[in-house]
């Protein structure tokens, strides 16, 4: 029998009566004491599935993969040549399969929008009009095929989940063939992920707005700000790595997720030197720095993209129970885990507490929203609150709130991020690895920092803040993984 | 000098990091420079100026962690980065932040304080297995208080715990005393080199507290909880305490403290006793001797090393104030049977003044009453009276035939166990709370055919702030009670504690006096005392 710390000092970790922590501290021994609570689902603990697999096991290669990828920027393409399995006439969008009745304001806008963008539809009406022989058709009602729109013939529109695609998209996460797209590659494990690029705030396409000047941005950005910026990101010998831009970003106030500013900052220095050289015409260098410059969420579509692109290899561990896709379409919530990566849970999305902007109250807001949550599936964003202090203003909160939220979330991890990494914490790693044991164990969901889209489609963002992850999407993932009897 | 370097692609550290890195890899014996930084073209300007520049240097990137060292040696290279890894890979726990951050799991808790080494596990029993669980898993001893813990469960995680060399002390493990610190319901009691396991945790405080009284000291107190000696656990932890502090080269005497364990598993505590050399002292509450337990183990090896050779030193003990003295003695290297007769020598002066007293009491006051809060100190009371004074009645008896049809109701001689739970449901512990006892007490004064109340008073690390204070008004009152109606009421009690316990020894004692208790120095001793009064 080894008992070593018998020369050891006793450092005890307390669960249960706080006076058995009291008095051993009153003995001058550390002692952490825990806030045991017991699970509100009254959850066996799961060590093996049905099939023996041991989940410890796969959960730690999940992570390892997760923590260990690589995620760089290698150029832009357009939606239709690059995106596996992009089609003509398929429409991309956030969060778990959805169809057009289903979908909230806020996306039928976005879709809206991309149809007038991509010349589908000449008016709003149209383009709904459209769209909606889809749903019905999605939902079963046979309409035969193609239908007529307007005065044209337009083939039937697919609406697919951007994460089927390797793509994700923030708020209503529209893809449609033509938008350009960054490519994000894991050089560790050879796969890539998708993402638009950000159009800045006020009315714009993710958060349903589809006015002319929408579109007309939205052109811009496909004729001279996707060539300005491929050009240049090609002309960069290795790319630009966006995993190491966010473990920077993290040290400079951003959690990269409702946060960019340091990340944008960051991005713009790392490309202006190439852009420079790439771009003949100086009034379109000035013109792509400025819409940078302006948009301070310009590299969530970059950290996205990144923090997709590292989740993905942890896909098919069987027996991992860590969530690989945490994903809101305005009407559900939708989750998937490891080791069952076909399978979406999914649960109503919740209503986000924040600040509005003037004119605008909770009565406004739409629900949840938007793939960015991708951001905590892979250790950021609204797990690495501790390092982004000014975002609790969201909610009313001072800077502990913040520590607090991400003490917090170690308790559903599966472990520390080995490069995100939060200077307030001691430079401890971020939580990385929503294990839905723990979740269901200690009743703790995943937070989220999140932007707020207005209801109705047209009108915008109208707000940000902060929520929790419904909780019922983890209990069915976890009933989905327990086996019938408890076996440790 | 040479000069090498190793390139992590991707990795990022803040550069104030790097530097500290860096300068702990100087300090290494045969190192003459290093830099760690990230490989943009300025940084590679500056380890070119400083010879530190290979070809494998320059070929790092903006986005690469670089490490080159300068050394006299390749060895002293090849340690410095290969310290420089370890640095890379340390991960250094978060600074204690407000209560309002307290960890909700154990896991968490321990990533938060990697250097954790022992749980204390107090859940609900429902609960606790899985705690339990997750500690050991960690690598943590754990003291495991909770009850109501299957036995499936208790078993599986003692072999788990026994196969990683971790103690798994419980369930219902109130006490132990490890490396100095007292956990749970545990006394402050100096170290020394007396080893104790027990599978009874007032029967641990009381032992150790009697030989800290004796000036002694104790290395670890290691508990099992009571269930561990029974035939299905079959001592597995009662074994491997054992064999800890065996090999412990700070124990010099072993004490087994038990409520008499399954037959089986007496013979393999037996057998492995006789393993070693250390002199052993078995309190197993039994009336036994250990030749007599000896010879119920049949074939057992120790009968031989006993017999045949004094290599193995053990002795029963009847009580466990007569085990403290014989450890006291063993770990001083005094005679064994001089202690024997020290302790006759104050039975039998205890005897003398019993009887004094019992010539202040009526015809009809024929009866001792015993009322507890340590279930062990409760056994061992019945057990002293059952040999002096025949039947004994208890809502926790030793013989099925003496229990009490109505556990508020004594009969006769009677002990009640107010630990037990019927007494302690929707109510804290009388160890806690002397509430129940308070009452009893005061109904027992006015019981006209009672002599003499013996009582336990449990101080302590998890114990009631100030028991004396509580139960000595009641003591007065009780008194007072028996006066009014012209009778003599006599009230014997012992406080297992030391003076540096919180509530302090002296103070308790003095406060008990006041209150008209006769306090005597261990619970052994008021047992008998009492049984002399009314046998």
């Amino acid at each position: 029998m080894k008992l070593e710390s018998f020369d050891r000092q006793l450092t005890v970790i307390n669960v249960g009566l706080e006076t058995f922590a009291e008095s051993v501290r009153a003995q001058g021994v550390e002692v952490v004491d825990v806030d045991f609570r017991p699970s509100p689902y009254d959850a066996p603990r799961l060590y093996r599935t049905r099939a023996g697999v041991d989940i410890e096991a796969a959960n730690a290669e999940a992570v390892r993969r997760i923590a260990s990828g690589k995620a760089v920027l290698v150029g832009l393409g357009i939606a239709r040549d690059v995106i596996p399995g992009m089609r003509d006439q398929m429409i991309l969008h956030a969060g778990p399969p959805i169809t057009w009745d289903r979908m909230c304001g806020p996306v039928r806008g976005a879709i809206i929008g991309a149809c007038l963008y991509e010349g589908w539809a000449q008016s709003p009406d149209d383009a709904a009009q459209l769209a909606a022989g889809v749903g019905a058709q999605l939902v079963g009602v046979q309409l035969g095929g193609a239908q007529l729109v307007g005065a044209q013939l337009i083939a039937p529109l697919r609406f697919e989940p951007c994460h089927h695609h390797h793509a994700v998209g923030p708020m209503a996460g529209i893809i449609s063939p033509s938008m350009p797209v960054w490519i994000i590659e894991n050089a560790a494990f050879g796969n890539r992920a998708f993402c638009t690029l950000n159009e800045g705030l006020g009315k714009v396409l993710r958060f349903g707005a589809f006015a002319p000047e929408v579109i007309e941005k939205l052109k811009w950005m496909e004729t001279t700000l996707y060539p300005a910026l491929d050009r240049a990101v090609r002309s960069m010998d290795g790319g630009v790595d966006i995993k190491n831009l966010i473990a920077q970003a993290l040290y400079m106030g951003d959690e990269c997720h409702n946060r960019n500013k340091a990340g944008t900052s960051l991005f713009l220095r790392a490309i202006a030197p190439a852009l420079a050289r790439t771009c003949g015409d100086r009034e379109t260098i000035a013109r792509v720095i400025e819409f940078i410059d302006r948009n301070d969420h310009f590299f969530l579509n970059l950290s996205m993209p990144a923090a997709k692109a590292l989740t993905e290899p942890a896909e098919g561990i069987e027996g991992a129970t860590i969530v690989t896709t945490m994903a809101r379409n305005g009407t559900d919530f939708g989750i998937r885990i490891a080791g069952l990566p076909g399978q979406w849970f999914v649960a109503p999305a919740g209503r986000v507490k924040g600040l509005y902007f003037p004119g605008f109250t909770e009565a406004d807001a739409n629900p949840d929203m938007g793939d960015s949550t991708i951001t905590e599936t892979a250790g950021f964003g609204g797990m690495a609150m501790a390092g982004a202090p000014a975002i609790v203003k969201f909610v009313g909160g001072v800077p502990q709130d913040a520590l607090d939220a991400t003490l917090e979330m170690y308790d559903i991890c599966a472990t520390e991020h080995n490069t995100f990494l939060i200077p307030a914490l001691n430079f401890r790693g971020a939580p990385l690895g929503i294990d839905v044991r723990r979740v269901v164990e200690t009743g703790i969901s995943p937070r989220l920092n999140t932007g707020i889209a207005h209801k109705e489609p047209g009108i915008g963002q109208v707000g940000a803040g902060l929520l929790r992850a419904p909780i019922e999407c983890f209990v069915a993932a976890f009933e989905e993984m327990r086996p019938t009897t408890d076996d440790r | 000098m040479i000069v090498q370097t190793l390139i992590k692609p991707g990795e990022y550290r803040d550069s104030v990091a790097l530097m500290l890195i860096a300068r702990e890899l100087t300090a290494l014996p045969g190192v003459a420079d290093v830099s760690v930084v990230m490989g943009t073209p300025a940084n590679k300007a500056v380890l070119a100026q400083a010879g530190l520049l290979n070809d494998a240097a320059n070929a790092a990137t903006p986005n690469d962690l670089l490490i080159a060292v300068k050394a006299k040696d390749d060895a002293a290279a090849r340690a410095a980065l290969h310290k420089a890894q370890e640095l890379l890979a340390q991960r250094a726990a978060s600074p204690q932040i407000g209560s309002a951050a307290r960890p909700r799991t154990l896991r968490a808790a321990l990533r938060a304080t990697p250097g954790a080494n022992l749980a204390i596990v107090s859940v609900a029993g429902q609960y606790a297995a899985a705690q339990a669980w997750d500690a050991l898993r960690a690598g943590l001893h754990v003291l495991l208080f909770s009850d109501h813990v299957a036995v499936e469960d208790e078993i599986a995680l003692k072999e788990y715990a026994r196969d990683q060399g971790l103690l798994l002390m419980g369930p219902g493990a109130g006490t132990a005393l490890i490396n100095g610190v007292g956990l749970g319901f545990a006394n402050a009691v100096p170290r020394g080199n007396i080893g104790i396991v027990a599978a009874a945790g007032t029967g641990l405080q009381e032992v150790s507290t009697l030989i800290a009284k004796a000036g002694a000291g104790i290395t670890q107190g290691i508990g099992t909880g009571g269930r561990d000696v029974s035939e299905r656990v079959g001592g597995i932890m009662m074994l491997e305490g054992l064999r800890a502090l065996q090999a412990d080269p700070k124990t010099r005497v072993i004490v087994i403290v038990s409520k008499l364990p399954a037959p089986s598993v007496t013979e393999k505590i037996l057998a492995q006793v006789g393993t070693s050399d250390k002199p052993t002292v078995l309190a197993l509450m039994s009336n036994l001797s250990l030749r007599g337990a000896i010879f119920a183990t049949k074939q057992s090896p120790i009968r031989e090393v006993e017999i045949a050779s004094h290599k193995t030193l053990a002795m029963t003990a009847r009580d466990l104030r007569e085990a403290a003295a014989l450890a006291v003695a063993l770990s001083r290297g005094e005679s064994v049977n001089a202690a024997r007769k020290k302790l006759a020598a104050e039975d039998r002066a205890l005897a003398i003044k019993a009887r004094a007293l019992r010539r202040k009491l009526n015809a009809r006051q024929r009866y001792a009453r015993g009322l507890y809060s340590g279930g062990t100190l409760c056994e061992e009371t019945m057990r002293i009276w059952q040999a002096s004074l025949g039947a004994v009645w208890s809502n926790a008896p030793l013989d099925p035939k003496f229990k009490l049809p109505d556990s508020n109701q004594s009969r006769r001689h009677t002990v009640v166990d107010l630990g037990e739970e019927e007494f302690t449901i929707g109510r804290p512990h009388p160890m806690i709370d002397n509430s129940v006892r308070v009452k009893r007490l005061l109904q027992e004064a006015r019981d006209p055919s009672v002599a003499v109340i013996a009582l336990d008073v449990v101080i302590g690390y998890g114990a009631h702030p100030d028991p004396a204070a509580e139960l000595g008004a009641a003591i007065a009152e009780a008194k007072a009670i028996a006066r009014k109606r012209g009778r003599e009421l006599i009230v014997v009690a012992s406080v297992t504690g030391t003076e540096n316990d919180p509530q302090s020894l002296s103070r308790q004692t003095i406060a008990l006096k006041k209150a008209g208790t006769i306090v005597l120095e261990s619970n052994a001793v008021v047992a008998k005392f009492a049984s002399c009064i009314v046998g």
